[in-house]
C-alpha cells in the first residue's frame, strides 16, 4: 500500500487518525465488556469463579492494549500520515458495499435467489458496464444453479420469497 | 507416574510406528468406498477454484461448504473439506504465478520469482514446479502426522484442565510472539475474539452475558459467520479497492514441459526438505502457512548459489515457499486432531465441522473415532495425489477463469458469502453480521490487524475458557496450579516468554546494538 503515491485531492484521513479512532473504539468495547462482566458478577463465588471473571479480564487485556496502539499512534515519532483510503477508492468501495447491503436487506421479503438475481443484475450494469442484454443471462444463471444445488440436491433450503411461491416452491 | 511414560515411549518406539502403519492401512480402506473418492476429487477441483478466485479462500470457503455436508457422514465430510483445502493450498499457486496476484496469502512469495518466470515464458515450468513441490511439502507433513499424531494424542490424554488451558496460552501467545504485526493489535485483536466468543450463554453458570437484553445476541456470534465476512467479504472490498484488472500471463502445461521440470527439481532437494521443517514447524506452533512461506524463501535466497538471482524468475524461489505453505498448511490438522487446537483459520473451520457433526476433537478422537482419524490421514495422502492430477491437468481451465471480468465474478461470489452465512443457522441476522465482518475485516486489513488470532479466539474462546475455569475450581482460585508440574509449568512459562518476546527481543537489540542481529528481520 506504500507505493501509492496520493494524487492532489484524493486526500482523505490519515491511517494515523483512523488508527488512533479504531484503538478508542476498542478501548470503549473494552469499557462494555468489563462494565457488563462485572455487573453479572467477575469475582470468586462459593462454586468458583463466576461468569464475569473470564470476560472481565479479557476486557481489560483489550483496554490496555488498545491504549498501547493509541500512545504509539499519537506519540511516534514516525507517523503514517498516507491517506488511509483515497476518494476514489472509497468511492469504489462504497459502490460496492452498499448495493451488498441493500442486496441482503431484500433477502427477507424476495428471497436469496430473486435477490441475488438483481443484485448481479445492478452491479454488472452499474460497475462492469454491461449491457441488459449481457446481465440477465449471468444474473438468472447463477440463482438458478444454487437453487439446484441446495433445494434439490442438498436438500437445504434458502430463504424464498414471492416468485418461488408463485412457481410453486 | 511421569517417568513410567518415558520409558514406556521408548520401548513403544517400534511398536507405535508398526501400530500407526496398521492403523494407516485400516484408513485407507476407509477410502475403497467409490463415493468418498468422489468427494475428493470433487473437494479438491472445488477447492482449486477456491484458491484461484479472489475472495474465496481456505477458510472461508470450507466454511461456506460447511452446510453441505451436514447430511454426509463424518468421514466423507471431512474428506471433502479438507481436500478443498489442498485444493485452495494447490490452486494458489496458479493466479500467483499467472496474474502475479497471490490467490491466497500464502502465495505471496510464490509472485517473487512465479511470475518473472512467467514473464519470460516459462509459465508452465513454474507451475510444474509450484504444484510438485506443493505435493512434496504435503506428503512431508503428511508423515509427520502419521507418526508423530498418535504419540501426541496418547502423551495428551494424560492432560488435566491446567495443561490444557497450558496449551491454549501457549497458542495465543504464540501469535503475539511471532506475529509480524504490533503486539498491541494482536492482543487487541484477539481479546476481540475471546469477547465475541463469550456473548451470549455461559455454559457453566446458565447466565447470560453481554446480550445486553436482546435475543439476537442470545445465540452469541458464530465463527463460521465471522470467517465468511472477514476473509470473504472483508477481501472483495480490498480487491475493489486495489482496482485490479486481471492481466496474466497463457499457461499450457505438456507432459514435456512436466517432464523436462521434474528432472530439474531434484537438484534442489535441500530447498525443499528445508522448506517443508520450516513449513512442518510453523504449521504445529499457529505460525501458519503465511510466514513460513516467506522463511522457506528468506532461508533458500540466504543458502542458494543463485540467491542473488532470487526475484529474477529462480525456479528455486518457487520451490521453496510452496513447500512450506503446503507443509505448514498440512502439519494445521496434527494440533487440531491430537489436542483439538487448530493450528489455522482453515483448520479451526474443520474443526468447528467436527464439533457439529457431534465429535469431540482431541486426544479421545485417536482411540473413540479410529475410523474417523486414520480415514482422514488417509485421505490426505490420496487428496495430495488427486490435487497434483487436477492442477496439472487443468490449468488452462481455471487460468481462463481468471479471465471473466472482476464485475462479474464479485456480485456472485458475494451472493455465495450470503448463502453461506445464512446456511450456518438458517437466520437473516447472520447475513447482515458477515456484513459487518467484512467491513470490519477490510478495516483490520488496512490498519494490519491480525485476523488469524481473531478467529482462532473466537473458535477456541469457550473451550479455552472451560479449561481455565476448571483448572481453577480444582486450586480453588490459587494460580500456582499452572506451576503445579515440569509440563503445564514449561507450557505456561514458554507461553509468558512467546507473550513478551516483542519487549524482549526489543531489549536484546538495545543491549547487543543495532547491527547484531539479521535474522530477526526476516
Amino acid at each position: 500500500m506504500s507505493e501509492h503515491t496520493t494524487a492532489p485531492g484524493q486526500y482523505t484521513v490519515s491511517t494515523r487518525s483512523v488508527d488512533a479512532v479504531v484503538a478508542l473504539l476498542f478501548m470503549a468495547l473494552a469499557v462494555v465488556v468489563m462494565w457488563d462482566s462485572h455487573s453479572i458478577g467477575s469475582s470468586w463465588a462459593s462454586d468458583g469463579p463466576e461468569a464475569g471473571y473470564f470476560p472481565f479480564y479479557i476486557g481489560l487485556i483489550m483496554f490496555v492494549a488498545s491504549l498501547g496502539t493509541l500512545v504509539q499512534a499519537v506519540l511516534t515519532k514516525t507517523p503514517d500520515l498516507s491517506s488511509f483510503v483515497e476518494k476514489d477508492q472509497l468511492k469504489s468501495v462504497l459502490q460496492v458495499l452498499v448495493p451488498t447491503a441493500v442486496f441482503v436487506a431484500l433477502i427477507p421479503w424476495l428471497g436469496i435467489y430473486v435477490a441475488g438475481a438483481l443484485f448481479i443484475a445492478f452491479f454488472m450494469i452499474s460497475m462492469g458496464k454491461y449491457s441488459l442484454v449481457k446481465a440477465i443471462p449471468v444474473s438468472l444463471v447463477v440463482p438458478v444453479a444454487l437453487f439446484f444445488l441446495f433445494e434439490i440436491w442438498f436438500l437445504i433450503p434458502l430463504p424464498k420469497g414471492p416468485v418461488e411461491a408463485a412457481l410453486g416452491f | 507416574m511421569l517417568r513410567r511414560e518415558g520409558s514406556s515411549a521408548c520401548r513403544g518406539g517400534l511398536e507405535g510406528v508398526l501400530d500407526a502403519l496398521v492403523s494407516l492401512i485400516e484408513g485407507f480402506g476407509v477410502l475403497g468406498d467409490p463415493w468418498n473418492i468422489f468427494y475428493m476429487f470433487l473437494g479438491v477441483t472445488l477447492g482449486v477454484l477456491i484458491g484461484v478466485l479472489p475472495g474465496l479462500g481456505g477458510a472461508n470457503g470450507v466454511a461456506i461448504l460447511l452446510p453441505l455436508t451436514f447430511s454426509m457422514s463424518p468421514v466423507s465430510a471431512i474428506i471433502m473439506l479438507s481436500s478443498i483445502y489442498w485444493g485452495a493450498l494447490f490452486g494458489g499457486a496458479i493466479t500467483s504465478v499467472l496474474f502475479n496476484i497471490p490467490g491466497e496469502p500464502w502465495s505471496v512469495a510464490t509472485t517473487f520469482d512465479g511470475h518473472p518466470m512467467a514473464q519470460k515464458g516459462l509459465a508452465g515450468e513454474a507451475l510444474t514446479a509450484a504444484f510438485t513441490s506443493s505435493f512434496f511439502g504435503g506428503t512431508v507433513a503428511v508423515l509427520l502426522i502419521t507418526f508423530l499424531a498418535p504419540v501426541i494424542a496418547d502423551f495428551a490424554l494424560e492432560f488435566g484442565p491446567a495443561e490444557f488451558f497450558g496449551v491454549y496460552l501457549l497458542t495465543f501467545c504464540s501469535f503475539v510472539g511471532m506475529g509480524k504485526e504490533s503486539p498491541f493489535k494482536v492482543l487487541a485483536a484477539m481479546m476481540l475474539g475471546f469477547a465475541l466468543a463469550a456473548v451470549g450463554l455461559d455454559s457453566v453458570t446458565g447466565q447470560l452475558r453481554m446480550t445486553f437484553g436482546t435475543v439476537e445476541l442470545l445465540r452469541g456470534f458464530d465463527f463460521l459467520i465471522a470467517v465468511i465476512g472477514l476473509f470473504g467479504v472483508g477481501e472483495i472490498l480490498l480487491t475493489i479497492e486495489e482496482g485490479l484488472a486481471f492481466k496474466g500471463k497463457t499457461a499450457k502445461i505438456s507432459p514435456t514441459v512436466v517432464w523436462q521440470t521434474w528432472k530439474t527439481l531434484p537438484k534442489f532437494w535441500a530447498t525443499a526438505i528445508r522448506g517443508s521443517i520450516v513449513g512442518c514447524w510453523m504449521g504445529i506452533t499457529p505460525g501458519g502457512a503465511t510466514p513460513a512461506s516467506f522463511m522457506s524463501y528468506g532461508l533458500a535466497k540466504r543458502f542458494s548459489k543463485n540467491g542473488k538471482n532470487f526475484g529474477k524468475g529462480e525456479i528455486e524461489g518457487v520451490v521453496a515457499p510452496e513447500t512450506a505453505a503446503h507443509a505448514a498448511g498440512t502439519s494445521a490438522l496434527l494440533p487440531m486432531l491430537t489436542l483439538g487446537i487448530p493450528g489455522s483459520p482453515t483448520a479451526a473451520v474443520m474443526l468447528g465441522g467436527l464439533l457439529i457433526w457431534g465429535l469431540q476433537p482431541g486426544p479421545l478422537l485417536f482411540v473413540e473415532q479410529k475410523e474417523f482419524v486414520w480415514g482422514l490421514i488417509a485421505s490426505i495422502y490420496l487428496g495430495n495425489i488427486a490435487g497434483l492430477i487436477v492442477v496439472l491437468t487443468t490449468v488452462p481451465v481455471f487460468a481462463s477463469i481468471l479471465r471473466i471480468p472482476f464485475s462479474i465474478i464479485a456480485p456472485i461470489i458475494l451472493v455465495i458469502c450470503a448463502v453461506g452465512a445464512y446456511t450456518v443457522h438458517n437466520a437473516f441476522g447472520d447475513v447482515a453480521v458477515m456484513l459487518v465482518f467484512g467491513v470490519l475485516g477490510y478495516v483490520f486489513k488496512k490498519l494490519n490487524y491480525p485476523l488469524a488470532p481473531l478467529v482462532l479466539a473466537l473458535v477456541l474462546g469457550d473451550m479455552a475458557e472451560s479449561a481455565f475455569r476448571q483448572a481453577m475450581l480444582v486450586s480453588q482460585g490459587d494460580l500456582s496450579v499452572f506451576w503445579s508440574n515440569w509440563l503445564v509449568g514449561g507450557l505456561v512459562t514458554l507461553a509468558l516468554i512467546m507473550l513478551f518476546w516483542p519487549a524482549i527481543s526489543l531489549l536484546l537489540d538495545r543491549v547487543r546494538g543495532p547491527k547484531s542481529t539479521p535474522a530477526a528481520a526476516e
